[in-house]
């Protein structure tokens, strides 16, 4: 497959530092997990919907996530655009950048992200999205898969790269500035909503009680596929299963009883017991977290769960 | 379906967004068709509420918008498609596929070591592993990696204790009673016997990945001549 290029003139952003990890991100890829493909799209589903819709796009357009930071970028024209999430001591022509709002920045302005203030991953929107081919439907970037991103094949922004953006939509959202409620402080505790299910009943009362009563710190094993929690240890009657689909969230608790939250880029299938699922929020929220952060899982009821997430994507239906 | 005795089929939660419908207790071929059939009338029952569906061993895992359908309707619709499902034996057939496979110690690394632990020549490991028609009974760890089974007890071989950095694209490889082929580079704990011709994952390609659950399967061993001519990559793993 070639590499997208863009007609000349659409190009938004040039790439003047590359940084550790910035991926090109919609809402996932669907409909192909049964081939073992992963699902992919935005690690924190909550920044990515809010600088998308600031930046005035429909959801599901292409964000950049910008993992820890390191990312410079001069913009190629005049541009619209908005970054929510993760506070990364972002500047615009050195000057701290406003988070949360639509910004206007002029061509041959620097937008750089330095190094994580609170979360860990920021998402980039502008007006009209950033645009490459779609790849099993999804432009979705998965480096392990070699799938997606703006060579289509997972690869990592280069030094020098031009980023193509589409012609932005022509409704663009009435706020331009995300409420106070929705700018989540990601340095408190998180709160993870857990709904517990799958193979919960094989756990020991002991363990179930100290999954939901103690503190859980988050591992440096942690990236896009999952985030491993320590403390206590959790003992399951059973070690392992025949390998089945794991969705959004799963919690997996392999025998040395150390959870792992399985996040966008997890394989399909595996074999480890778990103890339920995070919501597509609390998933999103952990994904955000840095290590030696601590969390607590809460055990929540379909019913919060679902009026949660309701409420949440009512912010971003029409 | 006989499932009184374990409570099967029966529904688990899988989180708000999805429900892991449990079929079966242990891996066989004759689930194939039953799984089949439910994936099936998932897509028909579910529309535009369904965003994926992972089939394997046992079990489907049916993930849904729950904006669009909530789950405790989600549940209701399953539990209906259940309750009379019917195994699709249209499907149970499934394509059949022969890879060329370079059966060798140069790509085949763990031939020896297979060898060893079954107490069997390495030509009556070949011939023992190539002699059997496999089913896919799943899709996972990456793109196009197709889980087939059930391989002849006598091959039963366990994985690797420290498994390897980087696998070989194209490794024909076994672990436990399963085989498979890697369409990609990536890590893997299984034992390598040889290297096929076969491309496994290929996005250009209709459908994507070559093998499909139900899909049958046979290793059909070829000369280093042969693999060469057909675009085998004969690269040792100690270059690699």
């Amino acid at each position: 497959m070639n590499r997208m290029r863009s007609p000349e003139g659409a190009f938004g952003f040039r790439v003047e530092r590359a940084g550790p990890l910035a991926l090109l991100q919609d809402a996932g890829r669907f409909g192909v997990r049964r081939l073992g493909v992963t699902q992919g799209g935005p690690a924190d589903l909550h920044g990515w919907a809010w600088a998308n819709y600031l930046a005035g796009n429909p959801w599901g357009s292409a964000a950049l996530e910008v993992t820890f930071g390191g990312l410079t970028l001069v913009a190629e024209r005049d541009l619209t655009f908005a970054v929510a999430g993760a506070d990364l001591g972002a500047t615009l022509d050195g000057a701290q950048l406003p988070l949360w709002q639509r910004v206007r920045c002029r061509e041959g302005q620097r937008l750089a992200f330095a190094s994580p203030l609170n979360g860990l991953r920021a998402y980039l929107a502008v007006a009209g999205g950033f645009v490459a081919e779609q790849v099993l439907g999804s432009v979705a970037c998965v480096v392990r898969e070699g799938l997606g991103g703006f060579d289509g094949r997972g690869g990592k922004l280069a030094e020098g790269e031009r980023l193509g953006v589409g012609e932005p939509a022509a409704d663009v959202a009435t706020l331009t500035t995300a409420p106070y409620e929705a700018r989540l402080d990601y340095r408190a505790t998180a709160r993870l909503a857990l709904l517990p299910g799958a193979q919960s009943a094989d756990f020991t009362g002991t363990s179930l009680y100290r999954a939901f009563n103690m503190a859980w710190r988050v591992d440096d094993r942690a990236d896009r596929m999952g985030v491993r929690l320590t403390g206590p240890r959790l003992a399951c009657r059973i070690e392992s299963l025949i390998s089945e689909g794991i969705g959004l969230g799963a919690v997996q608790v392999p025998p040395d009883g150390q959870p792992i939250a399985l996040l966008n880029d997890r394989q399909t299938i595996g074999g480890y017991p778990r103890l339920g699922a995070l919501t597509p929020l609390a998933a999103s929220r952990l994904a955000q977290c840095l290590p030696g952060q601590e969390v607590h899982l809460i055990a929540a009821s379909r019913e919060q769960a679902l009026e949660e997430h309701r409420r949440f994507r009512t912010v971003f239906a029409g | 379906m006989s499932g009184a005795l374990t409570g099967l089929p029966r529904l688990e939660s899988a989180g708000l967004d999805g429900w892991m419908v449990r079929l079966f207790s242990r891996i066989d071929e004759a689930n194939l068709p039953w799984l089949t059939a439910l994936t099936r009338r998932c897509e028909a029952a579910f529309g535009d509420a369904l965003v994926d569906l992972v089939p394997s061993y046992t079990t489907l895992l049916v993930v849904f918008d729950p904006l669009r359908l909530s789950p405790d309707e989600a549940q209701r619709r399953l539990q209906g498609l259940i309750a009379d499902l019917v195994p699709d034996d249209a499907g149970a057939d499934g394509a059949i596929h022969e890879l060329p496979t370079w059966y060798d110690e140069r790509v085949g690394p763990d031939l020896p070591r297979v060898a060893e632990h079954s107490g069997l020549s390495v030509e009556e490991v070949i011939a023992c592993h190539s002699a059997t028609e496999y089913r896919v009974f799943a899709l996972g760890f990456a793109p196009g990696f197709a889980f087939m089974g059930l391989l002849d007890e006598r091959l039963e071989v366990p994985r690797l204790d420290t498994p390897r950095q980087r696998v070989p694209v194209n490794s024909v490889a076994i672990a436990g009673r399963q085989t498979a082929a890697y369409p990609a580079v990536t890590p893997g704990g299984w034992n390598l016997l040889g290297r096929t011709t076969a491309r496994l994952f290929d996005r250009d390609r209709e459908g994507f990945s070559l093998l499909a659950v139900g899909d049958r399967v046979r290793f059909v061993p070829v000369d280093r001549e042969t693999f060469e001519a057909r675009g085998g990559d004969v690269t040792p793993m100690e270059a690699g």
